[in-house]
């Protein structure tokens, strides 16, 4: 009998082979926590009676939901994060360097076939190097911290297979809000998800951690990409048979197969307000905006910043629309700024905002108002997600965001 | 957290995510008391001063899905509900729930038999009776019952630690 990428990420974590359904408690590679939790954090450890940190060079802390602060008491949580940190002898804490799902690949931690948790639901982004990574509350990371394991299921698994070239102006972002509209909601609570594929293979790694980052929007509990060449350069490391082996086997046990054909994708739209309410974007053209926003952790990339400059190259943002700009991460401004796609972007009229969380979670940098209208590269567009409850968001690649502010209204990208 | 009881009804529908059940503008405030009065707010502004303590939340699919924020089940303890009641639940809520000893129980059915404000009968882990049917409960893992016995993940630690 075969395996899933996940039951052979979690075997090699126990050392000995596991099913999905099975119960184990995992020993945990790297656990990031972010600014939001650090007060709730430090109060559950010290209630807990634990006197030091299972391994302080496995932890990360990262602040950029409240960065920079927009609310005076914002630093409490920097000061708590810090203050920890201090006591327990952790090293690796990012005050300003971008959004935390950005930097745990990024900046060189997590690799292939590592367990990974976080203390924010779409920590399911480092599936896109093959690690096994999922959100938890604080008190369970306090306990982590504390014991450096954590029970879980090992899940079930939903391979999607996705074959061919996508069409010009199609991003793997339409592929996963397809696919989101397609399972709903609900659609994969407490399961796994799996793409492979010739449409995932020829993905960039940006690519493919938009797919995991917004796996959890369909309830998953985490999302798998098998390393490839791509994998192994971006996390600088030699491929070898122990990163390719994770690849779902032929006679592997799957809870359901869905197939697309890469060729039958078009750009979409996840409609007011439900990230599986997907429609064509050909079906909302025309519809007005008052503000774009191009950033977070799903869409923040080089990348997406250059599919975006490319639809805006040469244009202006229409009058009235704010475009707001916001790279994932620190690294990622820089080398936007270093191929001159910033330029083109403020040339053409977009605010460039510091790396981080702020708008996505509706805490600051360009919120919105009662009646306003936005498309926006992220991953909700739950009520109340960016500002008033009275706020319609539709989500989109950047590709279909950047040809929205130069139209200011709702449009198809440019081929 | 086994006896039968008697509770009050909120019905709530489908996917109430945890940006509805609080906010993220009101996660920096100090103490979850003082989230109490914006639970629901984008959904049902005036909810949070309605639920009186010992009322039961009956909910659709999907109770508790997207941002993780451990201050939704917190909220709703804190507001005193007893139980929240749902065709199914988002698995980052679901642990955080458990964790922090906020009774949870999956059940289909009784959606479309329940008014707000009707009263139901509650036997945790076993039943479900509104108008007089029976609706029957999904059970819970032994792990998770452990953790529920000893009160919430904090307490199962403190016992690890040698503390209770």
């Amino acid at each position: 009998m075969g395996k899933t990428v996940i039951e052979k990420i979690i075997g090699r974590n126990m050392g000995r082979e596991v099913r999905a359904g099975e119960i184990v408690t995992v020993n945990v590679d790297w656990v990031m926590v972010h600014d939001i939790f650090t007060p709730f954090l430090a109060e559950k450890f010290a209630e807990m009676g634990f006197e030091k940190v299972w391994d302080p060079d496995r932890v990360v802390f990262v602040y950029d939901h409240m960065v920079p602060a927009s609310q005076v008491d914002d630093i409490r949580h920097f000061r708590a994060g810090d203050a920890f940190a201090e006591t327990y002898g952790i090293t690796h804490v990012h005050r300003s360097d971008g959004i935390c799902h950005q930097l745990m690949t990024e900046a060189g931690y997590v690799k292939p076939g590592d367990v990974v948790f976080g203390t924010d639901s779409h920590t399911t982004t480092y599936g896109c190097v093959g690690a096994f990574s999922t959100g938890v509350g604080y008190t369970e990371m306090a306990s982590i911290l504390g014991t450096g394991t954590l029970w879980v299921k090992v899940p079930e698994t939903i391979r999607v297979e996705v074959e061919g070239t996508l069409p010009a102006g199609v991003a793997s972002k339409d592929v996963i809000l397809r696919l989101l509209g397609d399972l709903r909601a609900d659609g994969a609570t407490y399961q796994a998800l799996e793409f492979a594929g010739s449409t995932i293979e020829a993905m960039s790694v940006a690519s493919r951690m938009a797919m995991s980052n917004m796996a959890v929007e369909c309830g998953a509990k985490c999302a798998v990409f098998t390393p490839d060449a791509k994998t192994a350069a971006y996390c600088g490391i030699p491929l070898t048979e122990r990163e390719t082996s994770l690849a779902g086997d032929p006679d592997a046990r799957y809870a359901r197969v869905i197939r697309y054909r890469a060729e039958e994708l078009e750009p979409v739209l996840a409609c007011p307000s439900q990230v599986d309410n997907i429609h064509p974007v050909k079906e909302r053209l025309g519809t007005p905006v008052d503000q774009v926003f191009i950033g977070s952790c799903t869409n923040g990339r080089l990348e997406d910043l250059q599919a975006a400059a490319r639809q805006l190259k040469g244009k202006k943002v229409a009058p009235f629309v704010k475009l707001i700009v916001t790279p994932a991460s620190r690294k990622v401004y820089r080398d936007a700024l270093a191929d001159g796609t910033l330029a083109v972007l403020a040339e053409a009229g977009a605010m460039i905002t510091h790396p981080g969380c702020g708008l996505c979670c509706g805490r600051a940098g360009g919120i919105l108002s009662d009646g306003e209208r936005v498309v926006a590269t992220n991953n909700r567009n739950f009520l109340g997600r960016m500002g008033s409850s009275k706020v319609e968001i539709y989500l989109a690649s950047p590709a279909t965001a950047a040809a929205t502010a130069a139209a200011g209204v709702i449009s198809l990208p440019e081929e | 957290m086994s006896e039968a009881f008697t509770a009050r009804v909120w019905v709530l529908g489908d996917d109430i995510d945890t940006d509805i059940i609080i906010p993220t503008e009101y996660l920096a405030l100090k103490t979850i008391d003082d989230m109490k009065p914006y639970a629901f707010s984008p959904l049902r502004p005036e909810l949070a001063g309605q639920i009186q303590p010992g009322d039961v939340i009956v909910a659709g699919k999907n109770f508790g899905c997207g941002s993780s924020r451990e201050q939704a089940p917190e909220v709703i303890k804190a507001l005193g509900v007893r139980c929240v009641i749902a065709k199914s639940f988002a698995r980052i809520f679901f642990r955080n729930a458990i964790n922090n000893g906020l009774l949870l129980m999956e059940c289909g059915g009784v959606q479309d038999a329940v008014q707000e404000g009707e009263e139901i009968q509650v036997e945790p882990g076993r039943a479900i009776t509104c108008g007089g049917t029976q609706y029957p409960v999904a059970a819970l893992p032994q792990n998770l019952l452990d953790i529920l016995e000893a009160g919430g993940l904090v307490k199962a630690m403190r016992k690890r630690n040698g503390l209770e």
